[in-house]
């Protein structure tokens, strides 16, 4: 366990020395969602039924804008040579990568989108099921991002690759992350897609950390 | 399985495959003659969809190929992984193509096939969605194969990537019947709803084995022009 905890350290520490990584991404989340009330005009009725969609989607694409880096660096520098011969298991390792992504990606943009909720006009219980749904759907993005960035560690044209990879897998968690907001506005409470949004991510972290350390060990033969 | 084993090794796949397909071929196309004669001529119009039920006869077998087909790449993505086969390697990139095509296929006819029945090219139904989804795994798959300079690191990449596809393909189906039901109750009336009356299913079945047989026949010329391009890449490495 010492290695998983010390290569999240490692992977934290390396964000807090240069925070703007992060920056660009939550600045392009930003950018990217205010693109949709000018491209779709200000009418708050409007912009209240499509905010969680677009809003979802937006955390998506920042998630995935951030990932092409997540084992580049460690390929290039050797450091994934080492890991790979280090005595415990690769898939410790690569859940420790996927948990650092989530903590400087997924968790900032939890934190955010329900304030940029409310510039759509969400009302309270709007932005709250957001902020929750993200919560527990991120966490999924990042496995599979995670696995989507092993499998193209190397190839060509990675980062449209990456991409065309893994928008297909994360659809589950896209429809009932911003399906909750839409079943709140229904009347109907949000448990049952939070349960299922904690379902998938549950799947994803039973099966993604072996796919990963296998896409991994490839990628260092 | 044990008894496939031997085809294992690529040369003599190549030589079992050079004496089968041939006569494959021939039962292909007579097949699929036979088949699309009963289809065009055989077959009565629906009471409903008239002429447009004909159109079925290509689109249900496509959409039955495609999925057999991703379950194929994610069979042949284990034995790569597992076994290390290395024929899989060079099948799965021939079918990966193959099933692709069918999906399109399945995706257009059942287009075609909408305009005049449900008044509209696309509807997002769940079935019309997840088969779309499905094509673009089979696109990822292709292209993630195709990413690498060393085409065995490109083979095992999308080998780890047709298992977890696999695994996925029941989740993003249920999750997108889910999503449509949500937004809109079944407003389409459904193929399946009555039994369906013989004079169609006869001729539904029969373009089915033919177009298993068109898929086989594909798949095998492939990987056989698989084996010899990676042979000839072989030399050109070693030369």
């Amino acid at each position: 366990m010492s290695g998983f905890t010390t290569l999240l350290a490692r992977d934290l520490r390396l964000v807090l020395r240069r925070p703007g990584d992060v920056g660009v991404v939550l600045a392009f989340f930003v950018v990217a969602t205010v693109l949709f009330p000018l491209g779709i005009g200000p009418e708050t009725n409007v912009l209240a039924r499509i905010a969680a969609g677009v809003l979802w989607c937006a955390a998506l694409f920042a998630a995935l804008l951030s990932l092409e880096r997540l084992f580049a660096a460690d390929y290039e520098d050797g450091t994934l040579d080492l890991l790979l011969l280090a005595p415990w298991p690769l898939e410790l390792a690569a859940l420790a990568k996927c948990l650092a992504h989530w903590i400087v990606t997924g968790l900032p943009l939890s934190l955010l989108a329900p304030v940029l909720g409310i510039a759509f006009g969400l009302d309270g219980p709007s932005l709250l099921a957001l902020g929750a749904t993200l919560l527990v759907g991120t966490p999924t993005l990042s496995l599979i991002g995670g696995l989507a960035a092993a499998l193209t560690l190397g190839a060509r044209k990675s980062g449209a690759l990456l991409a065309l990879l893994a928008l297909p897998l994360c659809v589950p968690t896209l429809i009932f992350g911003a399906g909750a907001i839409e079943t709140l506005a229904a009347g109907d409470g949000i448990v049952t897609h939070v349960a299922i949004l904690a379902a998938l991510a549950l799947v994803a972290l039973a099966t993604t950390p072996w796919a990963i350390a296998a896409a991994l060990r490839q990628a260092g033969e | 399985m044990a008894d496939l084993h031997f085809l294992a090794n690529p040369a003599r796949f190549r030589r079992f495959s050079q004496r089968v397909l041939p006569g494959l071929g021939f039962a292909t196309v007579l097949m699929l003659a036979v088949g699309v004669y009963m289809a065009f001529f055989v077959a009565p119009e629906d009471y409903q969809q008239g002429k447009t039920v004909r159109i079925m006869f290509l689109h249900v077998p496509s959409a039955w190929l495609s999925m057999g087909g991703y379950a194929l790449l994610a069979a042949l993505g284990a034995s790569l992984l597992v076994w290390r086969h290395p024929l899989a390697a060079l099948m799965a990139r021939a079918a990966a193509p193959v099933g692709a095509s069918f999906a399109a296929v399945c995706l257009l006819t059942g287009s075609l096939w909408g305009r005049p029945m449900w008044g509209t090219y696309w509807v997002w139904d769940a079935r019309l969605t997840s088969m779309l989804l499905l094509f673009f795994l089979y696109l990822g798959h292709i292209a993630l194969s195709r990413a690498y300079d060393s085409p065995e690191r490109g083979d095992r990449a999308a080998a780890i990537l047709a298992l977890i596809g696999v695994i996925n393909l029941p989740i993003i189906k249920f999750s997108v019947d889910w999503w449509n039901t949500l937004h809109q109750p079944a407003s389409i009336t459904r193929l399946d709803a009555p039994a369906i009356h013989n004079s169609i299913l006869v001729p539904l079945l029969w373009m089915a084995v033919s177009l298993l047989f068109l898929f086989v026949y594909l798949v095998l010329l492939r990987t056989e022009t698989e084996i010899d391009r990676r042979r000839l890449e072989n030399a050109e490495a070693a030369a």
